[in-house]
Parts: C-alpha cells; structure tokens; sequence
C-alpha cells in the first residue's frame, strides 16, 4: 500500500462482501473490508439456507470448516390453508454426498467470513458506517466515514438491499415496495435431540419447508421454517406493496404463521431466543439490469440485486458469493491493467455473464411477474387440499376416478380450468 | 407457538447500543398528517417502532429499530428521514 491508498475498499462485511475481501487479499491486493456492525454479522439475517457448493471454490472444505447448522437433505414445499395443508416432502441422500445446502445463523456464519478475511490480510474494520463515496470528477477514488477519508483504487460495494451507497453513486433507483418483500423471523431454541425426533432427522440433517398460502393471511409472499443445530429460524415473506394495501399489522402475520397448527405444533416446548426483520429482492432479475459499474467503482450481492426466490428456494447468498467471486476478478484485473476506466470495470458484467448467478439471473427473469399471482395465496391451496380430500374422504359414497375428483373439485373451486392451466403454463416456463 | 412474548420482551432479547445523542430516525408530523401515512407505518413494522397518539403524532421509539427499511420503502417522500444508526450503534443480532 503507498500513500494510504488501498488497492480495493470492500463496503460491508455480509457474504458478498467477505467473499470479495477474501479473493482480492489472497491475489496479493491490500483490501480494507468496512462494516458498520460492531462484529461482523450481527447485522444481518437470513432466511438461512445457503446453496453451498459455491463456497467450496472460496473456502475448500467449507461445510467442515465453517460454523453451519445443518445439512439439509429434506426439501418440502407446502401449500397451507386455515386448516388443511398438503405438502410435497423430498428428500434424498444423493443431497448429503456432496452437500448441497446447509441451515446457517448469518451471526455466526459472517464473523466466521471475516475472521478468515483477517487471517489474509485483509483490514477488517468493524463499527464504522461508510456515509459517502469520495470522488475525482466521474472517478471513485474511497470513501467518507464520519470525517474520516479512505482512499482506495478500487471500492466494491456489499452494503446490501438498502444499498444507500449505489443510489447516491446514481447507479440504482429507490426501488418500488412491489420490488421489495420484509422477512420477520424467529429462532425458537430446542434441544438437538428433541429436533431431531420431531422432524425424522439423521444427526447433523436438516429439512427445510418452504410454505405458501394461509401462513401469510393471503398476502403475497410465504412462510418459511429451517432446523438449525438446537434451533429452528421461522418466519414470514411478506411483499410490500401487497402488505401495504392488505391493511394487516407485519407482526400479526407472522404471529399467525407461528400459531398455525401446522407450525406450532413443529415449535411446542421451544424457547424464543430471538425476533428480527430485514428486507429481501423480489424483483431481483430487473434489479440486476440496472448499472452494476463506475469508473472505480462495483457493486455485489443483494446491493446488485443478487436474490432470487424461485418459489422452492430463496436465494441470495451463493449468488452473493458468485457475484463477489466475478467482482474480485474484475477488480484484480483492472488494477493489474492500472485501468480504472467505465469501460474497465464493465469487464465485471463479462465476469458475472460466465457464472451460474449472471445465467440464473436470466433464467428466471419471469418469476417475479409469476408471483403477482394472487391464486397462488389462497386459492391453489384450497384447490390442492379438495382434490386429496376428494381421494382421502372415505364417506360410504362411491368413489369417482382421479381425474372426475380433480374436476369436481377445479368446478368448485374460484380457480377454474383456464386461470389453473395459465397458471401451470406459467409456473413451467418461468420457475 | 404461544408463548413468543410481546413485542417489548422480543425486543428485549436482542443487544442494543442504543446512540442517544443521534436518533436515527426523524418524522416530518405535517407531511404524516398530509399523507395520511401514519397508520401504515403504525402497521407496517414489524418492531412496533411507530405508534399514534391521540392528538394523531407519531411517537418513534426508535431505540428498539432492527433497521430492515420496510418504513423508508413504503413512506411518502417527504415523511420520514432514516439512515442507519453511526456505526457499531444500533441492533445486534446473536443469530440472525
Ligand atoms: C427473511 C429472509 C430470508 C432469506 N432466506 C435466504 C435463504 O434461505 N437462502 C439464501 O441464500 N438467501 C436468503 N435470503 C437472502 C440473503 O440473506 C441475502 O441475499 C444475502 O444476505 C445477501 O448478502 P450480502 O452480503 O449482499 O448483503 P448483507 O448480508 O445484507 O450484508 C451487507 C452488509 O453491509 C453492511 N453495511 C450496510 N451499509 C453499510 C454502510 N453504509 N457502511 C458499512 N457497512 C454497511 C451491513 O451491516 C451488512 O453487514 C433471505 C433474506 C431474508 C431477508
Ligand atoms: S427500519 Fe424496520 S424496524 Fe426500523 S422502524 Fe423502520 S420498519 Fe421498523
């Protein structure tokens, strides 16, 4: 480092940001990691199911390394109603070996992420909220914290959903609440044994549901709930412009949720051990679109938009770990050419265009527009649920063919043939 | 689950550094009362920050802000100014 200035200035110290510090400090770059936490993570909050595999190219041996939860090898997706639900439970070894996803606490799981950033050089600074980018003309030359000044070649921004930092810089619009979706969770604390009993769980395995319907009040969004090691996070998705015309109060709906039979039932006996919110991406392949690049500058992970909810999994932190991955090479490449230019730095675009999170970002372009669909809420569910009673409901009646329960049930139903067969025309191109 | 406390005991658990001398969040009571917004943010947090009193003001018990950014996304323009609290103040999550 000459004259004070680092090579690259990493603002917040979430996945994103501690995966871009990472590579950039082991490619011989002096890096200054910046966190306005007091320790790293203790701002940040998950749903918790980490898409791993990417971590691997990061951290060799992550799964074994890192504090995480749980592996988890049963998937179910959930459509609840007030007093029905039907639920498809996957599970499968082949999930196990290699492991595919982990239940994480993102308390534990970044303070891990910065301690091996530290352990590479990096200069981990907590407790310090960066308030302003530092300018030269169009160039970004570090950034303004309280009074003080760091100067840096290249700065990265990791700051998150909120991203004040990419609006000032101009490079992203305030997104519209429709864009935008609260997640409210708890981690209800149960003894690992006990959890393991509960949910038919191997020791160390893990099951995530994900949950559609009355555990939202029919608000667009979802319900969640993952097993940790002695606990289990759950909670709520509610989009915001749907919340805000649905009138409810956020902490009723995801009070509901946890009183749902079906859930609280899951959590009997358990011990509150903490209650949170923070904002996800629900529009993330149109926030992505927007400008990712200025002279000297970069944005990752949810800052760029990185979040995508596909309806069976939400995800954000593999994809902010790949998009921090392509940042770093960007940047260790621009600063190896000594060319902080516009047309420099758009090399990331190129970068984030060869991985599976610029792709996925592509494939999956329509899944928000298929989320505005307010069957799925309340009416699929229903519809599910009358079709398995249907079959299940032994009433002395003669019992009909499958396909005359289904069409008894669809005639009954507000769904109707044609808005059901758009919906599934809809849901096999865009999920 | 019946027994998760009200939101005061939740709140409770979490660790706060709460900065007296900057209060991070400020609301503009006029534009509030124009836009007729003070229900929605009454509602919309999920840590009961914002509360009405009778003579229709919005109180901001903003020491107990898990700083999401749900009530700066759906305010009008105008009503509210929030940033994060200075750094190492604020929420701190053991979990997350
Ligand atoms: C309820 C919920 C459930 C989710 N479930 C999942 C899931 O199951 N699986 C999954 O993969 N993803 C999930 N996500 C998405 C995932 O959490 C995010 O995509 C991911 O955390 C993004 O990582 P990041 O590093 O980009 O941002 P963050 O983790 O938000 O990190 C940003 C960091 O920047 C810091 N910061 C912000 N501003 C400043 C500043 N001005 N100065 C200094 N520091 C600053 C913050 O304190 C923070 O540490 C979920 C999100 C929510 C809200
Ligand atoms: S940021 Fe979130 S927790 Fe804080 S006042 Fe706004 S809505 Fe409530």
């Amino acid at each position: 480092m000459e004259d004070d200035v680092f090579d690259v200035i990493v603002v917040g110290g979430g996945v994103a940001g501690c995966v871009t510090a990472y590579q950039l400090a082991r490619a011989g770059r002096s890096v200054a990691l910046l966190e306005r936490a007091a320790t790293p993570g203790s701002k940040n909050l998950s749903g918790g199911v980490f898409y791993c595999r990417v971590m691997d190219q990061v951290f060799p041996g992550f799964v074994e390394e890192a504090p995480v939860e749980r592996r988890i090898t049963r998937n179910c997706v959930s459509l609840l109603n007030e007093s029905s639900g039907v639920t498809v439970d996957y599970w499968d070894a082949r999930l196990a070996e290699p492991v595919n996803a982990v239940s994480v606490l993102r308390g534990r799981l970044d303070a891990w992420l910065a301690e091996q950033c530290e352990a590479v050089g990096v200069a981990v600074l907590p407790g310090v909220r960066v308030d302003a980018l530092l300018r030269d003309a169009d160039q970004v030359v570090g950034v303004r914290a309280d009074e003080e000044e760091l100067r840096g070649r290249v700065v990265i921004l990791a700051d998150g959903v909120n991203s004040f930092l990419a609006r000032e810089a101009g490079l992203r619009a305030k997104e519209p609440p429709k864009h935008l979706a609260v997640g409210i969770k708890s981690v209800i604390g149960l003894p690992a044994q006990r959890l393991e009993e509960r949910f038919g769980l191997a020791q160390g395995e893990g099951v995530a549901y994900a949950v559609v319907g009355d555990c939202t009040q029919g608000v667009a969004g979802g319900g969640f709930l993952y097993t940790n090691a002695d606990s289990v996070s759950v909670g709520v998705v509610l989009r915001l412009d749907d919340l805000a015309a649905s009138g409810r109060t956020a902490s009723d709906i995801h009070d509901h949720f946890l009183d749902h039979p079906a859930i609280s039932r899951q959590l009997a006996g358990g011990t509150p051990l903490e209650y949170g919110c923070h904002l996800t991406i629900e529009a993330g392949p149109q926030a992505v679109r927007q400008d990712l690049t200025a002279p000297g500058l970069l944005v990752v992970g949810d800052a760029a938009g990185f979040t995508l909810n596909t309806g069976f999994t939400i995800r954000g932190m593999d994809l902010a770990a790949a998009s921090g991955m392509a940042a770093a090479r960007a940047a260790n490449a621009a600063l190896d050419a000594g060319d902080l230019s516009q047309r420099s730095m758009d090399r990331y675009r190129a970068e984030l265009a060869a991985t599976f999170a610029g792709r996925d970002m592509r494939t999956y372009a329509h899944a928000p527009a298929f989320f505005e669909n307010r069957l799925l809420y309340r009416d699929v569910g229903l519809l599910a649920a009358d079709v398995m009673h249907g079959v299940y409901s032994l009433d002395t009646s003669p019992r009909s063919h499958l396909r005359d329960v289904a069409r008894h049930a669809v005639a009954g139903s507000h769904v109707g043939w044609r808005r059901l067969a758009g919906l599934v025309f809809a849901a096999v191109r865009s999920l | 689950m019946d027994d998760l406390g009200n939101l005061a005991e939740r709140l409770a658990r979490n660790s706060y550094l709460v900065d007296e001398a900057q209060p991070h969040i400020q609301v503009d009571q006029e534009a509030v009362r124009r836009t007729g917004a003070g229900p929605l943010l009454v509602r919309i947090c999920p840590a009961h920050v914002y509360s009405q009193g009778v003579d229709g003001r919005i109180e901001v018990a903003w020491a107990g802000c898990l700083e999401c950014g749900t009530c700066l996304a759906v305010a009008p323009e105008g009503t509210l100014t929030w940033h994060y609290p200075r750094g190492g103040f604020g929420v701190g999550y053991r979990y997350g």
